[in-house]
């Protein structure tokens, strides 16, 4: 805590300019929170009397419901594919733009503007492209290839989503990276060069290390981020075929609105909760070991 | 790659790095060349499906498909944007979604620099630990809470209403925790001049500190209006009455059990973009000094 001043501070000022942001959080940010772990410990219609059931409704979660297990394998599988395809592709694009020179900043501008046009509008347009004879298909077809059903093959739809999604997120990470970038300093690279080092090396020994502050934030984000993933299975492919593409979230939304099991749909968001929160915390108990901090 | 230069005297290795930088300046200037090119086809493919997206919303229904990967078809059809305006009442649909992000990000603006301002420079008791906790809530999803608020609005009758869709997201701790950061950076000096001058703490609020924050305002703002106008999960949860909806909504309204009429959905997608576009064309030094800010942040 910082030292007071002699009139005890500001107290009833601080109370003042604080009152609406704190106010706000606590209704609509902790109320909610506790709120949705009582509601998980209650079977609880919209329309109906909730009734206390304890612990079941994680019960039911861990070991009476398999389409659980499927979603959870399912969001877990997008989570790894898109934060690895995605930061590995925004590192490769960002050193790229980075050593263009002027034609950079309007490239890295260009490759930002899914990530703020509505998911939504950019979803459509993947499920257009994707369908069975959609603009993907016929390129193939112009190349003789009989292009595979990309939303309604099991094995595929996955993979769909997860290319639309590094496609609509990718941009922020090419900015937060190229600011990195930016942040090394030329002499240091220089030296290196002038010590004999390549590109690859460079890369690895200076950059690497230089920009792991940046690549750690990202990391954190990207994976915060993807576990949400909701609006590419709802409209690309409502979660199939079967419960393939089915996630978290959708089937958080699925249990409260349309099976109207609110409790348990609690339960799920908890678990979605536990899940980042751990996530999250190795990551930053292992962030001493990863991130190189010091200039 | 030399590693005997360490031995050599300063003089030889200068000259050993000028014939190397000579030798690979026609290399680097042919290597740029391709490196131009290279990125101009990267960027036209990463951009195809918002190509695709304006092609298809001026394509008759029936050429759709039998256009195959041709952006273009027989006639161009601009009667799909007039059946988007009327398929769903669109109109008003921008309206709402303009007034939500509009008025949304205002509130999230004000609360953040009030907020802010106290953590940066006004002392009072636990303000650190008060700070880190609201900085937590950075990474819980708002996923997590649909159910609940969802519970509360049916309760105070808000459902389908668009306050409903505005202020449960303005109390996040971003745009705080961002204006806090640029604050901390700025000197106190600026204030104390002006309280000595006898002004008061909403006077240097309004006259010193608006001034100064005004890049990571705009940051703030721009950026909780983009996630109001782009935001599904929740207008999808607590609007059913397409009268009350916001363009993401009304867009994935748009199929319906006879299937999907592309040609007008992509009208409709392509209005939707057009706002964000131009947010992206005027404001881009703001977005990328926003997001590398943010960025750093994670420090």
């Amino acid at each position: 805590m910082k030292r007071t001043p002699a009139r005890g501070g500001h107290g009833r000022l601080a109370a003042v300019y604080l009152a609406p942001g704190m106010l706000g959080f606590l209704i609509f940010i902790v109320l909610p929170l506790v709120a949705s772990l009582v509601i998980s410990l209650f079977d609880w219609p919209l329309f109906g009397t909730p009734k206390f059931v304890g612990l079941d409704n994680y019960v039911r979660l861990l070991t009476g419901d398999p389409v659980f297990w499927t979603v959870l394998g399912n969001t877990l599988f997008f989570a790894v594919c898109y934060t690895v395809f995605n930061l590995v592709a925004a590192l490769a694009v960002a050193t790229w733009l980075h050593n263009l020179g002027s034609w950079g900043p309007f490239f890295r501008v260009l490759f930002f503007i899914p990530v703020v046009t509505p998911m939504v509008a950019n979803a459509l347009v993947w499920r257009l492209m994707l369908t069975d004879d959609g603009v993907i298909n016929s390129f193939l077809a112009n190349l003789g290839i009989q292009g595979p059903s990309w939303l309604s093959d099991s094995h595929l739809a996955m993979g769909s989503l997860i290319a639309m999604s590094v496609w609509q997120g990718i941009g922020y990470n090419i900015i937060v990276l190229g600011a990195g970038l930016n942040g090394i300093s030329p002499n240091l690279l220089e030296a290196a060069r002038l010590d004999g080092a390549g590109a690859w090396q460079r890369f690895f020994r200076v950059v690497l290390p230089m920009l792991s502050p940046s690549l750690f934030f990202c990391t954190v984000m990207t994976i915060i981020g993807s576990f949400k993933v909701f609006t590419q299975p709802y409209l690309l492919t409502l979660g199939g075929p079967g419960d393939s593409t089915n996630t978290i979230v959708l089937y958080l939304y699925r249990n409260g609105f349309s099976f109207d099991k609110l409790g348990y749909a609690s339960a799920l968001a908890w678990a979605l909760f536990v899940i980042v929160m751990l996530i999250t915390a190795l990551q930053f108990s292992q962030q001493k070991r990863l991130v190189n901090y010091d200039n | 790659m030399t590693t005997e230069t360490l031995a050599k005297p300063e003089a030889d290795k200068r000259l050993a790095h000028r014939r190397h930088a000579t030798a690979s300046r026609t290399k680097r200037r042919v290597g740029r060349y391709i490196s131009r090119i290279g990125v101009i086809v990267a960027g036209l493919a990463f951009s195809f499906p918002f190509l695709w997206m304006f092609a298809t919303s001026l394509k008759p229904t029936s050429e759709i498909f039998s256009t195959g990967a041709s952006l273009l078809a027989s006639r161009v059809e601009w009667s799909n944007y007039l059946t988007a305006w009327t398929a769903i009442p669109f109109g008003r649909v921008i309206i709402n979604s303009f007034l939500v992000a509009v008025s949304g990000a205002v509130l999230t603006t004000v609360v953040s620099l009030l907020s802010a301002y106290a953590f940066a420079r006004l002392q009072f008791r636990h303000r650190d630990k008060l700070f880190l906790v609201f900085l937590g809530t950075l990474v819980l999803p708002q996923e997590v809470l649909v159910i609940p608020l969802y519970i509360m609005m049916n309760k105070l009758d808000m459902v389908n209403s668009l306050p409903s869709l505005i202020v449960p997201f303005a109390f996040g701790a971003f745009g705080a925790f961002l204006i806090r950061q640029f604050l901390l950076s700025l000197p106190v000096e600026y204030e104390e001049a002006a309280r000595i001058d006898g002004a008061g703490s909403i006077r240097i609020l309004w006259s010193v500190i608006l001034p100064l924050v005004r890049a990571p305002l705009a940051v703030v703002a721009v950026f909780s209006f983009i996630d109001y106008w782009s935001s599904f999960l929740w207008p999808l949860i607590v609007i059913n009455d397409v009268s009350q909806a916001t363009i993401p909504l009304g867009l994935s309204m748009f199929s319906g059990e006879r299937g999907t009429d592309w040609g007008p959905l992509m009208a409709a997608a392509t209005l939707a973009v057009i706002p964000s576009l131009l947010v992206v064309i005027l404001l881009q030094r703001q977005l990328v000094k926003g997001v590398s800010m943010g960025g750093f942040g994670g420090r």
